[in-house]
């Protein structure tokens, strides 16, 4: 049972992640494509905004992969966990999963009101990235604060 | 939480805002030193041709600022509220070629919800219960009062009317914040206008009540009421209402209280600049582009009847850009 929550919240930490993820690159998108119609020459500026709320995706699968790396599910020598131990490796990966799904969506609106500020003023690239980049801080804290739970457990009896 | 369905749509609008004329442009025009140079600088802005006379340049602005509209949304029935107007100046122009004898050409305006043939041949037939809800009962009430009185202004009181409401009705239906805001706004300025302009030539309360249509920051009883005792007891009851500060403007003109009607709109859709995403970029552009158009319309008609500068200047509305 131990080995199923265990898996579980690598399985949470990739699924939330990714799918704020998934919302929020194609919300960015959206506003990219509406501004390269019009002014196709600011495609490589827009892209680079649109890419920003993809990043919690990647730290979702980091947290999978460390997670079921630690409980040896990767390298085929997985061993029975307490359930009390699995349930801490779940718990673990709870910051990512929940700050990743949240912190994406968001980071997609501030995207998109950058995309159309940049479609406005293209020399304020730079001040446009900021705002997006801003939400990004959240999902690296998540990120953080489930790796050091993560490797902290490996001392922790089964 | 964001409506998301128009990001693309709005992201498109916040490029074409960039075409939008400025108010810095605005006093240029109205600082030229007569319609011919005026029109010259409208081309070099990209706005019609050489040649194009200002109507051509303004109906094909306008053209074109629904072909986008098309372009992004496919169906645009969201934004019939603006279009209402021109369905009910078709009507009005439909009933009356259908009671007075003769054929009248080139009376029926375009960009309507309805093809002004299809209502003429409603009207033309008697058949109003086939046109759309909020114009049959008015149709009828129209068409008996212009055949029985031959009062033409009546029955385009009566119509108006049917305009109003059902611009405040679609307004409201829209649940959009800048479409129910147009509606509201619309109505309550034509209110005003009517009991004022009836208060002034002693219109009894009897028309009132025909011509007032009901709105949220109006109260039209009190309204009707007051226009049918005088001008002044209009200005005290709208003194009590959200629109007390155009009282001093009502009492100078007409014409001022108009501009401060669409700048009170311009005011109002002024955050949507800032907006990224739902329906209220698109409905403020669009406003914006017909206020726009209006304005060029008071400087080029100015130049052209040698009005001085400081009066085409005082009749210019606010920019959205």
């Amino acid at each position: 049972m131990g080995l199923f929550f265990a898996i579980l919240g690598a399985v949470c930490a990739a699924l939330f992640s990714g799918i704020g993820s998934a919302i929020g690159v194609g919300r960015a998108g959206q506003a990219a494509a509406g501004v390269t119609t019009d002014q196709p020459d600011l495609f490589g500026r827009v892209l680079v905004l649109q890419l920003l709320p993809g990043t919690q995706g990647i730290y979702g699968l980091l947290i999978g992969f460390i997670t079921l790396s630690q409980i040896g599910v990767m390298g085929g020598s997985a061993t029975a966990l307490s359930t009390g131990k699995g349930l801490m490796y779940f718990a673990a990966c709870l910051p990512m999963a929940l700050v990743g799904l949240i912190s994406a969506i968001q980071q997609a609106n501030a995207a998109v009101a950058s995309i159309n500020m940049i479609s406005k003023s293209p020399d304020q690239f730079g001040k446009s990235m900021i705002f997006p980049a801003m939400v990004e801080t959240y999902a690296i804290l998540a990120l953080l604060i489930s790796i050091l739970a993560i490797f902290g457990l490996s001392s922790v009896a089964a | 939480m964001a409506d998301t369905k128009y990001i693309y749509a709005v992201a498109r609008v916040r490029t074409h805002e960039k075409d939008l004329l400025d108010a810095g442009f605005m006093d240029q025009l109205a600082a030229a030193k007569d319609e011919h140079s005026a029109l010259k600088m409208l081309y070099e802005h990209g706005w019609g041709s050489d040649g194009m006379k200002a109507e051509e340049i303004f109906s094909r602005k306008e053209d074109e600022t629904w072909a986008f509209m098309r372009e992004l949304l496919g169906d645009i029935s969201v934004f019939n509220v603006f279009f209402y107007k021109n369905d009910f100046h078709n009507l009005k122009a439909a009933i009356k070629e259908s009671c007075i004898a003769g054929t009248h050409p080139g009376i029926f305006a375009a960009r309507g919800t309805l093809d002004p043939k299809w209502i003429q041949d409603k009207i033309d037939n008697r058949r109003f219960a086939d046109l759309p809800e909020s114009m049959s009962t008015v149709t009828r009430e129209a068409t008996d009062t212009l055949l029985s009185t031959r009062d033409g202004q009546l029955c385009d009181v009566i119509v108006d009317a049917g305009a109003l409401r059902a611009i405040r009705a679609a307004g409201k239906k829209s649940e959009n914040e800048i479409l129910n805001r147009y509606g509201e706004l619309t109505v309550a300025t034509s209110d005003i206008k009517i009991a004022v302009r009836a208060a002034r030539i002693g219109k009894p309360l009897d028309f009132m009540k025909m011509a007032l249509v009901p709105c949220d920051t109006l109260d039209v009883k009190e309204l009707g009421e007051a226009a049918a005792r005088g001008e002044d007891a209009v200005f005290d009851v709208l003194n009590r209402t959200p629109y007390h500060a155009d009282v001093d403007i009502l009492k100078k003109s007409m014409a001022q209280f108009e501009r401060r009607c669409d700048d009170r709109l311009i005011e109002a859709i002024r955050p949507q600049r800032h907006n990224s995403f739902g329906l209220g970029p698109l409905a403020a552009y669009i406003l914006a582009t017909e206020t726009e158009i209006r304005s060029l319309r008071i400087i080029l008609s100015g130049k052209r009847n040698h009005f001085p500068e400081d009066y085409i200047r005082e009749r210019i509305r606010l920019t959205y850009a």
